[in-house]
């Protein structure tokens, strides 16, 4: 339970830009995900939440440093057995929502019936079940984000990466589709990653909370919330809940801060 | 049917009445116009007679040409200028100040180059076209997501699949809109070229009628020409609702 | 800084600027063209030079003026008959919107036609002249100043229009500080195509059926073979055709970057 899936060792992004100065979006990051851990990330926005999970899905060549997964090096291409989900809409709008959701089933050979079992399962499961033969142009952003988490977790990825995956949904729907993520998470034993703005989000889903600071984001502090594994989103209600998404904050404000400076001093130049 | 759509039908039909009208009263003299009603037998008499048929087939031929050659430069171009960013910088001005050139000015030298026959026409509908369709291709590229492109990353798709998959569904609306203006144009360059000065096709046909006082040939010919225009974007935008639909888009 | 980006290695910077591209352009343009006359020969083509030089002595001649006079006093009324009422019946479109959708795909019907198979009617209705030449340059560049200037009018954000009553603010000053600023930028692009394309009318108009003119005397050249008048009048209608775009373009930019 405790070996480790993914580490982290030094990681630092720089984006060059043109006629500017570098910038400085990440790092220096060190940092282990157990095997079966569900870990949050949160941090003010702009700090390289983003950046960090392209770093370590193979989507980027980090500046400096190394991303291990199963012990291997990622090196610019996503190794299998990873999923993502992106903070934008990602659904292809020229398929239906379930050919959306077979489409890395059926790149992969999996067969006929068993991709429509598969589908007809994650359909269910995000409560998209009427809208198979929809086009994603006809759905509301939220639904569209369910299909892009369906998609990914169809092909039952080992390590899941999610980067806001529920910034579209009402509060309600989030709740629910955290508790789903959950069963699933238990039922399939994945590392999950998730990125989130939601503080109450990442306290209540997640094993570890690892807070950012502003850009260049690093890891302040990694809270621990000791849920039991078979928690649900009735914990919301319970004092210890309280007491974490509080320290959550406290860490969070001051860096929030910073960000929106730095925003508007970008803004102005 | 949308009141608007209704309501068109309304004002054109009552368009070409008046027109009817004006001609058969004499208020437009036969000199000048004769009636529509006239230029639709004149042109069923003229395309049963079949003397038409060998400048339809010039024109169509010449059009295809130019057509076909300017998707497919055109195509590959916007690809190349897509994939080497410093080319371009020094293509986008060149394609945005493209159409403020008259490309018809051309013709003269083309004809003195090629001689005159079909090939300064194809050569005026073809550069007419091509870079509507480079821009569009361009514009196409442009408009493919990054992140569709990270998603086919993701799933461990290679460079082909990537593209038939994930690039050319992104950029189809506009590649769409690259052939349809591709057509419009070099339908307008062959005809136009061979208006101005050419040995044959529909083009020259109307001049010739022009110059020979002929009004019922040249009115049937002006009628063909703009039904045939007519009709062939009238079905690409049809066919173009109809993929809209597929993407469920109204 | 990464040591990757450290180290690769950096070509001087006048190599890397956007003047050097557009002189490699520039230069592969006039080697190419000095290439088509090495191959065709002085007849299929006359060199850069020549063009260049035989240009100057057309300037300086005095046969040409009357010509370009000719051209360019068809094409400005044709320009403006095209824009002033381009903008008028766009507007009205615009504004009142059933009769804008009621036009909207004639005018692009219209737009995506070979139009000079309406010439002839158009020489029939007005006779040869500079009155059919305008018609038929102005036929050609109204479509699109009449379809931008619509669109513009209608996409006025109504919160523009709510904010200004909220103000008191109606009438004259209404269209000076909120009309005129929302719909300039497109209408404007209207009025950079339709100029092109006026110009395209007019010339086409002066090739088949005019006895003057830039138009006239192109095709005139071709039954006496002389490429040198050909080669120059191309290049001076190129080069005042693109000059001008381009100046219309850099303000074209600047309306839309301030909207
Ligand atoms: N390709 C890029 N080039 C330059 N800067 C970038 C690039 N991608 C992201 N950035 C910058 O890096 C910082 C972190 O971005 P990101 O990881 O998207 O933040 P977030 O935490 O909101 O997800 C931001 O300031 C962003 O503007
Ligand atoms: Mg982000």
């Amino acid at each position: 339970m405790s070996e480790a899936h993914v580490v982290l060792d030094g990681v630092t992004r720089v984006f060059a830009r043109a006629a500017q100065e570098p910038l400085h979006a990440l790092g220096p990051i060190d940092l282990t995900l157990k095997r079966g851990e569900f870990f949050a990330v949160v941090g003010p926005s702009g700090c390289g939440k983003s950046t960090l999970l392209d770093a370590i899905a193979g989507l980027s060549v980090v500046t400096d440093g190394v991303v291990r997964i199963d012990g291997q090096a990622v090196a610019g291409s996503v190794p299998p057995g990873v999923g993502v989900v992106f903070q934008d809409d990602a659904s292809f709008p020229w398929l239906t929502v379930e050919d959306n959701i077979a489409f890395g089933l059926r790149r992969q050979g999996v067969d006929g019936a068993e991709v429509a079992r598969r589908v007809a399962d994650a359909l269910s499961l995000m409560g998209l079940t009427d809208f198979a033969r929809a086009y994603p142009a006809q759905l509301s952003g939220g639904m569209r984000q369910r299909v892009c988490i369906a998609r990914t977790l169809v092909l039952q990825p080992r390590l899941i990466l999610l980067d806001e995956p529920f910034g579209a949904l009402d509060q309600q729907t989030r709740l629910l589709m955290g508790d789903e993520l959950l069963n699933l998470w238990r039922k399939t034993g994945a590392t999950i990653l998730l990125i989130t703005h939601a503080l109450d989000e990442a306290a209540m889903l997640s094993d570890r909370v690892g807070v950012m600071s502003a850009r260049p984001g690093r890891f302040l502090e990694i809270v621990e919330t000791r849920w039991p594994r078979d928690r649900d989103s009735t914990i919301v209600s319970s004092p210890e809940f309280g007491a974490a998404a509080s320290r959550l904050w406290t860490l969070l404000r001051a860096e929030s801060l910073k960000a929106m400076q730095h925003q508007a001093r970008a803004q102005t130049v | 049917m949308k009141p608007a759509t209704r309501l068109r039908i309304v004002v054109l039909v009552a368009a070409v009445a008046a027109v009817e009208l004006s001609c058969r009263s004499g208020v437009i003299g036969a000199f000048t116009m004769i009636a529509p009603s006239q230029m639709v037998v004149s042109l069923w008499e003229l395309l049963a007679s079949g003397r038409l048929h060998n400048d339809i087939a010039r024109t169509l031929t010449a059009v295809c040409i130019a057509f076909g050659g300017a998707v497919t430069v055109g195509a590959l171009s916007g690809a190349v200028i897509h994939a080497l960013p410093r080319l371009r910088r020094t293509a986008d001005p060149l394609l945005a100040a493209y159409y403020s050139v008259p490309v018809f000015v051309f013709y003269p030298m083309f004809i003195v180059m090629l001689g005159l026959n079909d090939r300064p026409k194809i050569m005026i509908g073809f550069l007419y076209a091509v870079a509507a369709m480079t821009i569009n291709t361009l514009n196409g590229l442009d408009r493919v997501s990054p992140v569709l492109l990270k998603t086919a990353r993701m799933f461990r798709m290679g460079w082909a699949s990537t593209t038939l998959s994930v690039v050319l569904p992104s950029a189809a609306p506009y590649l769409f809109t690259g052939v349809k203006l591709a057509i419009a144009y070099s339908f307008i360059g062959v005809v136009g070229s061979e208006f101005i000065l050419s040995t044959g096709g529909l083009g020259y046909q109307i001049g010739f009628a022009y110059h020979d006082f002929n009004n019922k040939t040249m009115y049937a010919l002006i009628l063909f020409i703009l039904g045939v225009v007519l009709i062939v974007n009238m079905s690409l935008h049809a066919w173009e609702k109809v993929l809209m639909a597929r993407r469920g888009l109204q | 800084m990464s040591a990757l980006e450290a180290q690769r290695p950096r070509a001087p910077s006048w190599l890397a600027g956007r003047g050097f591209d557009t002189a490699v352009f520039a230069a592969l343009v006039l080697l190419l063209w000095q290439g088509a006359h090495l191959w065709g020969g002085e007849v299929a083509m006359t060199t850069p030079l020549g063009t260049l030089l035989f240009t100057a002595k057309t300037l300086a001649s005095a046969e040409f003026w009357p010509h370009a006079y000719a051209t360019l006093s068809a094409f400005l009324i044709a320009l403006v008959i095209a824009a002033s009422s381009g903008i008028l019946i766009g507007a009205v479109l615009g504004f009142h919107r059933l009769s804008g959708e009621v036009a909207e795909p004639v005018l692009v019907a219209i737009y995506s036609i070979p139009k000079v198979t309406l010439y002839p009617i158009i020489l029939l209705f007005f006779g040869i002249g500079i009155a059919a030449e305008v018609a038929f340059g102005a036929l050609h560049g109204i479509i699109p100043v009449i379809l931008f200037t619509m669109n513009a009018v209608r996409n006025i954000k109504p919160v523009y229009i709510k904010s200004a009553r909220v103000m008191r603010v109606s009438g004259w000053p209404l269209f000076r500080t909120v009309l005129l600023p929302a719909t300039l930028p497109e209408v404007f692009t209207g009025l950079r195509v339709g100029f092109s394309l006026t110009l395209i009318g007019t010339l086409l108009s002066e090739m088949f059926g005019s006895k003057r003119g830039i138009g006239f005397v192109l095709m005139q050249a071709i039954g006496l073979h002389n490429m040198d008048v050909i080669m120059s009048l191309t290049f001076l209608l190129v080069a005042f055709a693109g000059s001008v775009n381009v100046l219309l373009l850099a303000i074209d930019h600047r309306l839309h970057r301030r909207a």
